[in-house]
Formats: structure tokens, C-alpha cells, sequence
């Protein structure tokens, strides 16, 4: 089955990020490296987001002029900041991957098609 | 006409039967939603002839046909699963018991605990629709509901149907505990009720705990929730008066209590716990029933052991109501302070817990502060919405 990870960032994991020092970040960012090399056999598609400032959002309404908004489609304090996709044989594949995860803190598992 | 057959009987078989012939079909198949609704419907047609014409010898191979009849029906568009069906000839050959799959796909982390249990009556242990919303007093649409959408999400979001790789196996039963443990307190705790159709929420949830044990017998923990039902079961018949009101533990009448019972599941925590030196916190728990089961009258209670108990619940499964039912052991080992002095740590964190309040009340009584133990009961009363609760509080403040 095809499911698709998204990560998401809280913003309690963005301040920490940033109050890394360099060493520190460069550990994190080698951690999810490592991660999508250990699972390189299941993931066939992957993309990180740029930050959630930078995001526009589209309201269509049919006939009429759709609304363009500043910002993501909610506001919240947790952001979807990437996806991966990948091909394992259930949630409790899904879900042994998503365990895995070294980064933000929290994970949503959607099958896909 | 054969006489009518009791509810306790039909529960039985119903029970007996209904998880295993699922487990078969769900593997034939390969169709969760599929099986539990024929399953569903071979009970529902059980449930309708069985009290009129008296439960047929073998209730499996009954079961096992109507289902398949009932398939080959349904399934008729389904060209895959008819042929299937129509392979499959009774008897069903002997195959090791698939019902632990069964329970671990009910109980899957990804359903919601409300689902969970819904799902685990409705398909292990063959309840209806209409007798789950009984036992939970919810309406029975909102039970359907949540059966539906459970199904949907099994098969949609591909939660497999097989027992938990080795990994995550500790995980995964701490699940099915906790289900389990749930149906046997809303049962006991609403026990003084007449429960509609006769269904009663405790002989699911111990027969629960038996099957498990039976099929999972390496995991200590479920001994030790099986030994902490059976241990409050055994002095079921001294909770309450013929009134139907709540008796305390320490003026339950002790010659009600089944020994015999108590005796057994005590053997069974204790072989349980020299077998596989892993203690857990149902195991400690039971430890702590069997504490009070034991103890022929209430002056003979073992609370300094009782207290060293709670201590190693706490270790194992830290918990502010655990810690509040340490607080109350303890004025028996150092004194009604003591407690008092424990108990108003908590009154934060559970301020909204009727326990806490009733405690409070009883400790302030004790030390000889009757308005405030009286304001305590109040905010005790206004909290819980357990009637026995309810009445043994309101007997309580009358007297004060």
C-alpha cells in the first residue's frame, strides 16, 4: 500500500532548531539524512517545503474571483513542512517507519493512491 | 415448544462461537467488513429463533451455515468472495485459533479507544449493535456509527489482520489490556442496574481476559488482569445490600465472598509472578486486591504491605490516582496526617475526581472536622454521576 508521511513542525521544534548551534544542526540534519538512506527501499517520493511565511492560499468560489490569501490554509502553530511517500504492506509498516522519524514531532500517516 | 432458553445461556454460545467462525472468515476472505457482517447477521438470526427453538447441538456448524448461506446472497455481485464461499464446506477444517488476530486488529493503536471497544464485543465476543448500547448506555446509532466508520478504517487504511511482529508485541497488548480493563470497570461500576437483554459487560470482559491468557500464555500481565477481575468478582455477591446500595469494603459482609474463587486467582498471581519474574502494573494491582481479599476480617487488612504495593505501582505506572489511593492506605500504616498531608498534593491535579473529595471527607471526619468533611462529600456528590455513588454519599451527608 501507498502511504504518505507528512512532517510536521510545531513551533516549540522551531525555536529549539534555532537555538542550535551549528554543530548541533548539522547533527540533526545528518540524522534525517541517515533516516531517508535506512529507508531509501520504501520512500519513492520525497519533498521538504519551504517555511510556512512563505506560503499563499487559493479559495476558489466557483464562477467568481478566487480569494488569495497570505499564508497557509490554516493558522496554527503546526505546519506541515514536508512529505514523504512510501510503499510498505500496512499502517504497522507505515507506522514502524514513521517511529523512526529523527526530526519534527509529529507525523501524519495517510494511505494514498 | 421447548421452554424459553435464558440470556445468560444464549450470551455463552454466543460468545463461544461468533470470534472464531469471524476469524475464519476474515482469513478465507481477506475481507474484515465483509465476515463481521455475516457474522453479525448469522447472530441476529440466532438471537431471534435460538430463544424459541432451543440452541441447536452444534451452534457452530448452525452458525457456520446461515453465515455462508447468507454470503453466497450478499456476495452475489461479488463474484471473488462467492466462489470462495462456496468452497468452503462444513466442517471448517481445524485451524490454530485465529481470534488472537482478531483481538489485536480491534484493538489497533490507529482506532480510537471508544472503537476499540465496540468493535472488540461486536466481533470477538459476538454482541449485538443494540445490546453494546445498552451496556454503555450510548444510543445505538451512535455505537452503529462507530462500528461503520472503524470498518472503514481497517480496510482503508490497511491495519493489518496478524498478531504484532515480537517488536511490537509489549505495545500492542498494552492495548488490548486497557480494553479489556475498561469494559470490566464500566460493567462493575454500573453493575447495580438491570442491563437490558441480560447482557452483563463483566462476563465479556473475564472471558476476554481467559481467551487471551489461554492464547497469549508467555505474557504475565494478562494473567495478572485475568487474577484482578476474578479477585473482585469473587466478593461481587457483598457490594451491595438488597436495596441495591453500595457497600464499602470495610462493612461488606466477608462470609459473601467466594474463598474458593479468591484462593484460585490468588494461585494464579502468585504461579504467575515465580514463572516469569516480570511484574506489571496489573499484576500489582491484583496483588493489591488479593491483599483485601484475603484478610478475614477488615481489621486484619495488610497495609503496610498494601502501601510497599502501591509504591511499586507508582514505580511501574506512575499515575496521580494511584497516588491518591496510596494516600488513603497510608493513614492505616502512619496515621490520618500523614494522608491527609499526601491527599492535599492532589487536590490540584484531581480536583475534578470524585474519590478524591469522598476521601478527603472521610480523612477530615476522622480527625474530627465534620463541616469540612461535609463540604468535601458535597463536592464528591456533585461530581460523580454513578448513582450507587450518588447514594451512598447522599446516606452519608444525611447522617452528618
Amino acid at each position: 500500500m501507498k502511504y504518505v508521511l507528512m512532517f510536521i513542525e510545531t513551533e516549540q521544534f522551531a525555536k529549539e532548531l534555532q537555538a542550535m548551534g551549528e554543530l548541533e544542526r548539522d547533527a540533526a540534519f545528518e540524522a534525517v539524512g541517515r533516516w531517508f538512506a535506512e529507508n531509501a527501499d520504501k520512500i519513492t517520493h520525497h519533498t521538504r517545503l519551504a517555511p510556512v511565511h512563505t506560503a499563499t492560499t487559493m479559495r476558489l468560489h466557483g464562477d467568481s474571483e478566487p480569494v488569495i490569501t497570505d499564508g497557509p490554509f490554516v493558522e496554527g502553530k503546526e505546519v506541515v513542512s514536508g512529505f514523504a511517500e512510501i510503499e510498505v504492506a500496512d499502517l504497522d509498516e507505515a507506522l514502524k517507519v514513521a517511529r523512526s522519524w529523527p526530526a519534527c514531532p509529529v507525523v501524519e500517516i495517510r494511505p494514498a493512491s | 415448544m421447548n421452554d424459553p432458553v435464558p440470556h445468560e445461556v444464549l450470551a455463552r454460545v454466543v460468545r463461544e462461537h461468533a470470534g472464531r467462525l469471524a476469524a475464519s472468515l476474515v482469513s478465507l476472505l481477506g475481507d474484515f467488513s465483509a465476515a463481521e457482517d455475516l457474522v453479525q447477521d448469522a447472530i441476529e438470526v440466532a438471537l431471534q429463533r435460538w430463544p424459541v427453538e432451543g440452541v441447536p447441538d452444534r451452534p457452530d456448524a448452525w452458525l457456520f451455515t446461515v453465515a455462508r448461506r447468507r454470503g453466497l446472497d450478499v456476495l452475489r455481485r461479488e463474484s471473488n468472495y462467492r466462489a470462495k464461499l462456496a468452497q468452503l464446506q462444513w466442517p471448517v477444517p481445524p485451524r490454530p485459533d485465529e481470534r488472537l488476530r482478531l483481538i489485536f486488529t480491534c484493538c489497533h493503536p490507529a482506532l480510537s479507544r471508544s472503537a476499540q471497544i465496540a468493535l472488540t464485543l461486536r466481533v470477538v465476543c459476538g454482541l449485538s449493535t443494540a445490546q453494546i448500547a445498552a451496556g454503555f448506555v450510548v444510543p445505538e446509532t451512535t455505537v452503529a456509527q462507530r462500528i461503520t466508520r472503524a470498518k472503514k478504517k481497517i480496510a482503508e487504511a490497511g491495519i493489518p489482520y496478524r498478531v504484532p511482529t515480537p517488536e511490537d508485541l509489549p505495545g500492542r497488548l498494552r492495548e488490548v489490556l486497557a480494553v479489556i480493563y475498561l469494559l470490566f470497570n464500566e460493567g462493575y461500576l454500573s453493575s447495580t442496574a438491570e442491563r437490558a437483554q441480560g447482557r452483563d459487560l463483566v462476563d465479556d470482559a473475564e472471558w476476554l481476559a481467559t481467551l487471551l491468557a489461554g492464547l497469549a500464555p508467555d505474557e504475565p500481565e494478562v494473567s495478572g488482569l485475568l487474577a484482578l477481575i476474578r479477585l473482585h468478582r469473587a466478593r461481587g455477591a457483598a457490594r451491595f445490600d438488597t436495596g441495591g446500595r453500595l457497600i464499602l469494603l470495610p462493612d461488606q459482609d466477608r462470609s459473601l465472598w467466594d474463598r474458593d474463587a479468591i484462593q484460585a486467582a490468588s494461585t494464579l498471581l502468585i504461579r504467575t509472578g515465580r514463572r516469569h519474574h516480570r511484574p506489571g502494573p496489573y499484576q500489582v494491582q491484583a496483588a493489591i486486591v488479593a491483599c483485601h481479599a484475603e484478610a478475614q476480617r477488615w481489621e486484619d487488612t495488610d497495609w503496610a504491605q498494601i502501601a510497599v504495593l502501591y509504591d511499586m505501582l507508582l514505580y511501574l505506572a506512575p499515575s496521580p490516582v494511584t497516588r491518591l489511593h496510596r494516600a488513603i492506605a497510608l493513614q492505616y500504616v502512619k496515621g490520618p496526617e500523614a494522608a491527609l498531608a499526601e491527599l492535599m498534593d492532589l487536590v490540584d491535579v484531581l480536583k475534578h475526581y470524585p474519590l478524591l473529595h469522598a476521601a478527603h471527607a472521610e480523612l477530615l471526619r476522622t480527625l474530627g472536622r465534620p463541616q469540612e468533611a461535609r463540604e468535601a462529600d458535597e463536592r464528591a456528590l456533585e461530581l460523580t454521576a454513578n448513582p450507587a455513588q450518588q447514594a451512598l454519599l447522599e446516606e452519608r451527608l444525611s447522617w452528618t
